[in-house]
């Protein structure tokens, strides 16, 4: 079964390749035989899944050796996959949840004439995000790391005919490359401390080396975390991705490529543990960016910008759980694939409603929608009952688990963690609500006579059929027996936290703050009619709709420091630099114009020179002598 | 006798030449005082020679000797040539190596 894990790779990597090369032959089949390739990738990552299920706990590790890729010297680096329970895991969410998102693209995007071009970059992505996962060393990780990058940018920006898609590519190319960097430094890092960058043996050598050297790595680590899961300070790129077609906004800014980071610092884990101080830093990042990116979902009255901060804020929630140590991997990663389906569902539906309503993505532009696209409605509302955590639903499950960890992460640090949770939790209710409510309740505030609102074809219905049906039974079907965290628990170890409020207290607190948001979102969009051109709106209001002014501060720090800086390299370039150099010729220039005029062709001078160098030398001799 | 008495004598006649070398323009006049110099150097070493009761100084003398012989056979040959394009025999004027 080993040798059937480089497949899992290669069949999307074969469509990619065919659909670019390709050319125009293959237009009118092309979004077929991409869709072929990613269903033929899920089946293999299904046939693997059955293997390790008939295999015993500890022996549900497979190992694949491709060949040795660099070898100069001591350093060693194989193409080699590693398929164990975790990316098992990832395998099944990332090729089913691609093939769903395949298979609705077809629907989507038919009329988009680029659409053979669309499918190549989804199956490139598919194959780096497989690479990505099933690598056996960090190196061949990054290749997958930079993989999806390189898709992602090319998605985000595939109607490039937009100025505003085209920028927004760039921006999240560029930002994600300032975490690309801290990947890279973590493992040169890794080379240096342990001279090897395979997981099996620089996750086993983490109790031999110093807590200062582990804790640089983990702080890089988080910081290419930060850049791919779009957390704070990294996180601006994610709100303008999502000029990209909505298919990719589901599977790759939702559901897959944004928990890379989730995957690499649970990965990682036991780099984590033996570096408390670069927890502490997982844990405040994940806690401030899930409510920065809730607070940004609370203002958006773009329905898939209101979804990417919500994104956002979720990817928080995995990444506060991750860094709570055993006690949260396995809920991070059970929160990751529960938040894959409805997410995804959440951003098909959005999708969907778009398809119906001409493309316009204004929630101001929208309402009273629900008789209109009854399908959309109702799978759109299930992803939305999971999302906030409706008792039963898959987000209920997970999100429960995960604030109940923060809260025994102990002490003040537990308390302002479960707070966070919490409040977190409250928010997503409100804002969850409000896309809801603007969206498929109220009057119709779109103009009948331009617009016809009609439910898409079933090739798109069927995957977010699909999806919220993962979306209600998923974290049920996980928490069943625990079942999920005992399978995840050989590699990510697993242990009970004590938290200092009981399970059942938990529960009822997110309960009532969940009851709080939704009613606070009632009572503002729901029992008031909601106004078709934004109200100017508080200060925090007018702040969120501006991304907390993360663009302004990005702006300010790093375009005008960067301006700054150049203008004074330049200015310490022409001065100092240069200012040397000249320098050393001028007077070099000058001390030869000075010395030339020694050689005045006269004779007789230069007999007194030699007289005077002879006397020199003689009086030199003699004063050696007397000492 | 005492030798010392050469030696000032060759001190003399050293100085002499080496002022002659400084001060004098005619390139002959330059020429006999560096012949004077280095008489006076040969005679300095006959000196020491006897002095020292050995016959190094004697053997040096008569290196010197023939070295002056040949550089008297290239160095007059020189100032003759520049006699003849120059028409003069001043070693100020024969300052650039360009006519």
């Amino acid at each position: 079964m080993e040798n059937l894990i480089a497949l899992l790779v290669a069949a999307p990597l074969v469509g990619a390749a065919l659909l670019l090369c390709g050319g125009k032959r293959l237009d009118r089949t092309g979004h077929l035989i991409g869709s072929l390739f990613a269903v033929a990738s899920f089946a293999i990552g299904v046939a693997l899944f059955a293997d390790l299920l008939g295999r015993g706990a500890e022996d549900r590790t497979l190992h694949q050796y491709l060949f040795s890729w660099i070898q100069v010297g001591g350093f060693r680096a194989d193409a080699a996959f590693q398929l164990d329970q975790l990316s098992m895991t990832f395998v099944l969410l990332i090729t089913g949840v691609g093939s769903l998102i395949h298979i609705y693209s077809i629907g989507y995007m038919e009329h988009d004439e680029r659409r053979r071009r669309f499918f190549g970059y989804l199956n490139l992505f598919l194959a780096a995000m497989l690479l990505l996962v099933l690598a056996d060393n960090y190196l061949l990780l990054y290749v997958g790391w930079e993989g999806v990058g390189l898709a992602s940018y090319l998605l985000i920006g595939f109607w490039q005919h937009k100025p505003s898609a085209a920028t927004a590519a760039k921006k999240a190319f560029l930002v994600n490359r300032v975490g690309d960097m801290g990947l890279s430094i973590a493992i040169m890092l890794m080379f240096t401390t342990f001279g090897t960058f395979a997981f099996g043996p620089v996750l086993a050598a983490t109790g031999e080396t110093s807590e200062g050297k582990l804790t640089a790595i983990g702080l890089m680590l988080l910081l290419a975390a930060c850049g791919k899961s779009a957390q704070v300070p990294l996180q601006s790129w994610l709100g303008d991705a999502m000029e990209g077609p909505t298919p990719v906004s589901a599977l790759i800014h939702a559901a897959t490529m944004v928990t890379a980071g989730v995957y690499l610092i649970t990965r990682s884990g036991a780099i984590f543990n033996a570096a408390p101080d670069a927890q502490v830093a997982v844990v405040a990042v994940g806690a401030v960016t899930l409510l920065f990116g809730a607070i940004v979902g609370c203002a958006k009255d773009d329905i898939k910008k209101a979804l990417a901060g919500s994104t956002m804020s979720q990817i928080g929630y995995m990444i506060l759980a991750a860094g709570l140590g055993p006690i949260g991997y396995a809920f991070a990663i059970m929160h990751l694939v529960t938040h894959g389906f409805f997410k995804a569902g959440l951003f098909l539906g959005a999708g969907s409603v778009m398809h119906g309503m001409n493309d316009e993505v204004d929630m101001r532009r929208y309402g009273g929608l629900r008789t209109y696209m009854p399908v959309t409605f109702i799978t759109f509302g299930l992803g939305y009952l999971a999302i906030i955590g409706f008792p039963g639903l898959s987000g209920f499950f997970s999100k429960d688990k995960i604030i109940e960890a923060a809260f025994a992460k102990g002490g003040t640090e537990g308390w302002i963690l479960g707070g966070a949770a919490l409040l977190g939790a409250a928010i997503t209710a409100f804002y969850m609500t409000r896309v809801m409510l603007m969206t498929f309740f109220g009057e119709k505030r779109w103009d009948p006579d331009t617009t016809h609102p009609h439910e898409s074809p079933k090739v798109m219905t069927i995957p977010m059929i699909v999806l919220a049906v993962g979306s209600v039974f998923a974290g049920g079907l996980f928490s069943v027996n625990e079942t999920f965290v005992k399978w995840l628990e050989p590699v990510t170890s697993f242990e009970h936290g004590h938290s200092p409020v009981s399970a059942t207290t938990v529960t009822a607190a997110t309960m009532v703050v969940l009851v709080l948001g939704v009613g606070l979102a009632w009572a503002m969009y729901g029992r008031r009619p909601v106004p078709a051109t934004a109200p100017r709106g508080s200060l925090l209001t007018r702040a969120a709709r501006r991304d907390l002014l993360q663009d302004d501060f990005n702006h300010v720090v790093l375009v005008r420091g960067g301006e700054h800086l150049t203008r004074t390299l330049v200015y310490l370039d022409h001065s100092l630099v240069d200012g040397a150099v000249n320098g050393t010729a001028a007077s070099m220039g000058g001390l030869s114009g000075r010395l030339r005029k020694l050689q005045s062709g006269f004779v007789r001078s230069y007999a007194v020179q030699m007289l005077g160098g002879a006397a020199v030398l003689i009086a030199a001799t003699l004063l050696m002598r007397g000492v | 006798m005492n030798p010392v008495y050469y030696l000032y004598l060759a001190a003399l006649l050293f100085t002499i030449g080496g002022a002659g070398v400084l001060i004098r323009r005619n390139a002959i006049v330059v020429f006999m005082c560096i012949e004077l110099m280095l008489n006076a150097c040969n005679l300095a070493f006959v000196t020491f020679s006897r002095m020292h009761g050995n016959l190094d100084g004697q053997i040096i003398a008569f290196f010197t000797m023939v070295v002056a012989a040949a550089e008297v056979v290239v160095g007059l040959a020189i100032i003759v040539s520049i006699f003849r394009t120059r028409h003069t025999a001043s070693v100020d004027d024969a300052s650039l190596m360009k006519l």
